[in-house]
């Protein structure tokens, strides 16, 4: 096939992926070959298109890290904050405009070392704000160093003995924060991926999504896991579905959504209620 | 509703009614003392025009959640001392880079580190030009009345919209929390400057194109601009960037935004400078005193004058420089260990000596403090 | 002008420098507020407060100074006071020295058992607060009627309007009459002392703790209210 300007024009128009790609920005992509990043920016834009957001209407912020790149490959509004912020900055841009759909794409070392707290309290507030971990176990961009999800035992350039300390379970931690849409999944299962997304940003308060996913060039070769491939067949043959009884479980880790509370009121409606009634109370 | 024409108000209150002139309408903060009133305010007065408080977990959050607000559209402050500064740091220097206008006050307090939570002190004259790492070019106001703190707080806020820059308010603890009776603006009687959208199709838009004054036009979320900000150094379409060439684009007109444009920036007030012999300088509470100190001289015969720099940063060079040119002595008051008396230094004329007044035990200089230095100057 | 002689200068005579002391919990702040307010009431007066606390909210000594003037204020700060409030002993200990001499010296003698040995005029604040207020919260505007009587700084009805523009609502009576004690106790002393009686009105028997946390708060702390 012919690569002439129409022919990616028309390229463009027919699938879905390229139409959410930003028109103006150099690819390839920073990412290392086989990354799972590119998976859940794929299933990311399956779950907007499904869900037939206005693209003006969408807001990714992100922090640093290797997830946190995502945005500027995608056609929405982005904010490329600092590391571990990315929270409080998305917490400003859907607080100051309740009508955008803020997604937050971060990390397990931005999300949950230095962004812990604003994690827990963005869970805390239920605002609505759609954050996805995509939790790889360490930290990818500066080379390899341990995470606050690094398993003990496992190795990394700042554990070069083995990692001494016990890890987060972001999901537990969420949830035990207060976020109101709790899910977890793989890079593995798309499919399921697609639809955990879709039904995450559809959640009307805080949620939070879980995707464990492959740094096959620094975890998986400092841990002996192989190649993209072998961590995504263990993602495979060590998940299973929620909801399965503990024996059943075997010990896997459940994936789908694990957690949904449609009772909690979120915060930007709490506080219209304030500004609306301060307003009567001057017309009256 | 009427309000009294005259009212009793503490600094600290009248800059959230000059932030609610200049068009607040987002606000996050973190209590700090001595600038919680200012939180406080904003937390009782912002939900009644429309507009949008938010106590965060942390100054990291409350930074970071005004530069959120106002990328997404809305004029934005926060409000902190000396402690809660330092944590605000970084991402105050993200908006420096990204170039989202906000305004951030600084009721300055006695440090390093927790230091005088309930004292004044202008230690942080430097790290408001310094703070953040990097290169960039700084904007800060210092009122030196209660009623200075309402239309400099306007300011602020026009300076933060027409430069895209996050812009600092230099108050202390002594104007924070002093109570003077003053008459506050009506509509009409003060400017409100807006940020300039774009007017061109989304598809020629460059977020940080090149243009005449090095400011570009900001959309806000929703507009159809879709435009993309990073705190990485960055091409004209605001992607990531490690040529030299366009590291040096981007860097240059952080820089030259502000510092071509000093006059419009630079506000100092001049009292008795037409033949002084000797000249004071000062900012903020010192000024009051450094005022008095001047008549009372007058009175004396001494010939002595009076400058109060209502524009901190960018430093007014030029004015100083026109000001000064005729003096034999300059005195540069401070309540710190001699910060601004460096930047004095470099623009007193050759024949003129520069002397620094400090104070840094959490009480302001008094009158005779002054005129014990302008004795000793004389001498 | 001959060297050395701007040490010899004074500030302006129109100047006039109150500083309401006590502990912290006692109200000094608020009152210097309402106090600045009814002042500044007048147009042909200036006035500005500024206050000096330490790190806690209760507890500890707390001043709020008040200058007034028929012209600008430039320097915020007492630096001689003409009249000085002292709410506890602590605070009279500590900010006796710098009233001036001859500046007027106002006590809460139910709090203060050591007073200086030169004029100043005592009132049991206090006592009258709780026995005769009803409540032991509304000392400090006892004391703010009796500063407007003894110093003749502000007139009593402006006094009166500013503690009404500030007193929460069911609390009107309570603070109105706080301040109507506070005048007929301020004149009473001040009419004892121009007939050369004791400075005191009783000799105070073993002094009273100063009131630090007092539930059923009178006034609030807020200064936003509209």
């Amino acid at each position: 096939m012919t690569t002439t300007a129409e022919s990616v024009a028309e390229q463009r128009r027919s699938d879905v992926h390229l139409s959410y790609l930003r028109p103006h920005k150099k690819f390839p992509n920073l990412w290392c070959p086989g990354c799972g990043n590119g998976i859940v920016m794929s299933s990311l834009v399956r779950a907007i298109d499904k869900l037939g957001l206005p693209r003006d209407e969408v807001a990714l912020v992100s922090g640093i890290g290797c997830s946190s790149r995502m945005p500027v490959y995608l056609d929405f509004q982005a904010l490329h904050t600092t590391h571990g912020r990315a929270l409080a900055f998305a917490t400003g841009v859907k607080f100051a405009r309740p009508d955008l759909k803020v997604i937050v794409i971060t990390g397990d070392g931005d999300a949950l070392s230095i962004g812990g707290n604003h994690l827990i309290h963005a869970c805390r507030r239920n605002i609505d704000i759609t954050t996805i971990l995509i939790n790889n176990y360490i930290y990818g961009m500066t080379g390899g160093q341990v995470s606050p999800t690094t398993p003990s035992g496992a190795y990394a350039t700042t554990t070069p003995f083995g990692n001494t300390e016990k890890h987060f379970e972001p999901c537990d931690l969420a949830k035990g924060a207060g976020a109101t849409f709790v899910a977890r999944t793989t890079v593995y299962h798309t499919p399921q991926m697609d639809r955990v997304l879709a039904d995450a940003i559809a959640h009307h308060g805080f949620s939070f999504v879980e995707v464990l996913s492959n740094c096959h060039t620094y975890f998986g070769r400092l841990n002996r896991l192989g190649s993209a491939t072998a961590l995504l067949q263990m993602f495979k043959e060590k998940t299973t579905s929620v909801g399965k009884t503990e024996e059943s479980a075997n010990g896997k880790i459940p994936i789908g959504v694990l957690h949904r509370d449609l009772e909690t009121t979120e915060l930007c409606d709490e506080y219209q209620k304030i500004v609306d009634s301060l307003s009567k109370g001057k017309q009256g | 509703m009427s309000r009294p024409k005259r009212q009793l108000m503490m600094g600290n209150q009248a800059c959230v009614q000059g932030a609610l002139r200049a068009g607040l309408r987002f606000y996050a903060g973190y209590p700090i003392t001595p600038s919680t009133e200012v939180t406080e305010g904003c937390a009782r007065e912002l939900p009644k025009t429309g507009g949008r408080f938010l106590q965060m977990e942390d100054e990291i959050g409350a930074i970071s959640a005004v530069v959120g607000a106002s990328v997404a559209g809305v004029k934005a402050m926060t409000a902190t001392s000396g402690p809660g500064y330092s944590l605000m740091v970084e991402n105050i220097g993200y908006a420096y880079m990204i170039e989202a206008p906000c305004v951030i006050v600084n009721v300055q307090r006695g440090g390093p580190s927790t230091g005088l939570p309930t004292k004044t002190s202008q230690s942080d004259t430097m790290q408001t030009r310094w703070g953040p790492h990097g290169d960039y070019t700084a904007i800060a106001v210092a009122p030196s009345t209660v009623a200075d703190t309402v239309t400099e707080t306007i300011r602020a806020f026009n300076l933060a919209e027409r430069f895209r820059t996050p812009v600092t308010i230099l108050l202390d603890e002594v104007i924070g929390h002093m109570q003077e009776m003053i008459s506050l603006p009506e509509p009409g009687e003060y400017q409100v400057v807006d940020r300039v959208k774009p007017t061109c199709p989304p598809e020629e838009y460059e977020p940080y194109g090149s243009t005449d004054n090095f400011v570009n036009p900001m959309p806000a979320y929703g507009d159809g601009y879709r435009w993309y900000a990073t705190g990485l150094t960055h091409d004209a379409m605001g992607f990531p960037t490690n040529r030299p060439d366009e590291i040096v684009v981007n860097l240059d007109k952080l820089r030259r935004k502000i510092e071509d444009f000093r006059d419009e920036i630079c506000k100092v007030r001049a009292d008795w400078m037409d033949d002084a012999e000797f000249a004071l300088v000062s900012y903020g509470s010192v000024s009051r005193t450094a005022l008095l100190a001047t008549k009372l001289a007058r009175e004396a015969g001494v010939k002595v004058g009076c400058l109060q720099l209502q524009t901190v940063w960018p430093f007014p060079l030029a004015q100083l420089r026109e000001l000064l040119q005729d003096c034999t002595a300059v005195i540069v008051a401070e309540l710190n260990m001699g910060q601004i008396v460096r930047e004095v230094e470099r623009v007193a004329p050759p024949q003129a000596r520069v002397h620094s007044l400090l104070r840094y035990d959490g009480e302001i200089l008094t009158p005779i403090q002054f005129l014990e230095k302008i004795e000793e100057v004389r001498s | 002008m001959s060297k050395g002689s701007l040490l010899r200068l004074q500030l302006s005579e129109d100047r006039y420098e109150m500083r309401l002391s006590g502990s912290g919990g006692q109200g000094m702040m608020l009152a210097a507020t309402i106090l600045a307010e009814a002042i500044g009431a007048d147009p042909a007066k200036r006035v500005i407060q500024t206050k000096s606390y330490g790190p806690e909210a209760r507890g500890g000594a707390s001043k709020a100074d008040i200058v007034v003037s028929s012209s600008e204020i430039y320097y915020p700060k007492a630096l001689q006071l003409d009249l000085l409030l002292a709410m506890t002993q602590e605070s009279l200990d500590k900010y006796y020295s710098d009233l001036k001499a001859g500046g007027t010296l106002i006590l809460d003698e139910s709090l203060v058992h050591n007073p200086p040995p030169d004029d100043f005029y005592g009132v049991p604040f206090t006592r009258l607060a709780r026995e005769e207020a009803g409540n032991v919260m509304v000392a400090n505007m006892i004391a703010l009627g009796a500063i407007a009587a003894i110093s003749g700084v502000v007139p009593t009805e402006a006094l009166t309007e500013a503690v009404l523009a500030r007193a929460p609502r069911g609390t009107e009576d309570t603070n109105k009459r706080a301040v109507e004690i506070g005048v007929r106790e301020g004149e009473a002393v001040k009419a004892r002392r121009l007939q050369g009686a004791p400075n005191m009105t009783q000799t105070p028997s073993a002094p009273e703790e100063a009131p630090i946390e007092v539930p059923g708060i009178v006034f609030p702390r807020c200064q936003f209210e509209h």
